[in-house]
């Protein structure tokens, strides 16, 4: 009986941590990201994830770059990569997989905030960014 | 009897060569290349981190030179920050190392490699001699239309590039 006990809780471990492993939304990614800014969520703002995405920058070769350079002007419609590859659309009303993957997150910020703005994006623009994104309706 | 012994004999060695002859690394099955299809590889890294942004291009169209100053290089990919984590970046670059094109793992990576001087490690796949006489009837106008992008984009006309078939018959060339 003890030993049954014992593997269902064992069981009952292992999925709640399968769960958080995975389990990352565009709410909890804002209030890690506010965190870390070290800023209440209501601190931030979808006006300024707006701007973050629509904003041009110089970019490397000199030509005017933007998230919306791939990503397009309508973050629910897909995208394409310079190759030509298709980008699935950004926004969570369109595509449910967005932000819930807290290393995938990182890995686009990291490369993205490098290619459009020259550096990394801070927390706060992070957690802008994911703000506007899950606005849009 | 000295017949059928003999027989046996010859019988036992065409069956060992045969499966030494057939027996291919592990990771590679049918497709070396010769038949308009890439090496049939699989490895979870390479398909999911390569395939982000492009189709995730056979080990076997470059040495294995290239991978290493590419894999090197993949906060500046070619104008892009492609930069991994440590481990996911030695992953692959163990995987292209041991399929590349001077891995004599595939009849493909051979005939690249003939074209390719022996100090030679071009990053781009498409400035090998070999993609060069593939391509040699592709006017530079049509490289250059819209729809194509770049000599990068495979899927544009060869239509089943994802799946590894390059065969002639695959081919329709977008306007």
């Amino acid at each position: 009986m003890i030993k049954h006990v014992f593997i269902c809780g064992l069981a009952m471990l292992g999925m709640a941590s399968a769960v958080a492993l995975a389990a990352e939304t565009p709410a909890s990614l804002m209030a890690r990201y506010a965190q870390e800014a070290g800023i209440p969520v209501s601190a931030l703002s979808a006006a300024r994830g707006a701007a973050l995405y629509r904003t041009d920058h110089p970019g490397r070769d000199g030509q005017p770059v933007r998230c919306a350079s791939c990503h397009t002007d309508n973050p629910k419609q897909p995208g394409r990569t310079r190759v030509g590859k298709r980008i699935e659309p950004l926004a969570p009303a369109e595509n449910p997989q967005r932000f819930t993957d807290v290393a995938k997150v990182e890995k686009w910020f990291r490369r993205n905030c490098q290619d459009v703005l020259q550096r990394e994006c801070s927390a706060q623009e992070k957690g802008d960014f994911i703000f506007w994104l899950s606005q849009v309706k | 009897m000295n017949y059928l012994l003999r027989g046996i004999g010859v019988l036992t060695t065409v069956g060992v060569v045969s499966v030494l002859a057939f027996s291919l690394p592990s990771g590679e099955a049918r497709g070396d290349g010769s038949d308009g299809m890439m090496p049939k590889l699989t490895h979870k890294n390479w398909q999911q981190e390569c395939a982000s942004c492009h189709i995730a291009y056979s080990p076997a169209l470059l040495p294995r030179a290239s991978w290493r100053r590419l894999m090197g290089g993949l906060d500046r990919h070619f104008g892009e920050n492609a930069s991994l984590d440590p481990t996911t970046q030695a992953d692959i670059l163990k995987f292209l190392e041991a399929n590349a094109a001077d891995s004599g793992t595939s009849q493909i990576g051979r005939r690249v490699m003939q074209g390719m001087g022996a100090k030679d490690a071009p990053l781009r796949l498409t400035e090998t001699r070999w993609f060069v006489h593939k391509h040699d009837e592709v006017s530079r106008a049509t490289w250059s239309r819209k729809s194509v992008g770049s000599a990068a984009n495979c899927a544009a006309c060869h239509q089943q590039a994802e799946k590894g078939v390059f065969d002639e018959h695959d081919i329709r060339i977008p306007k």
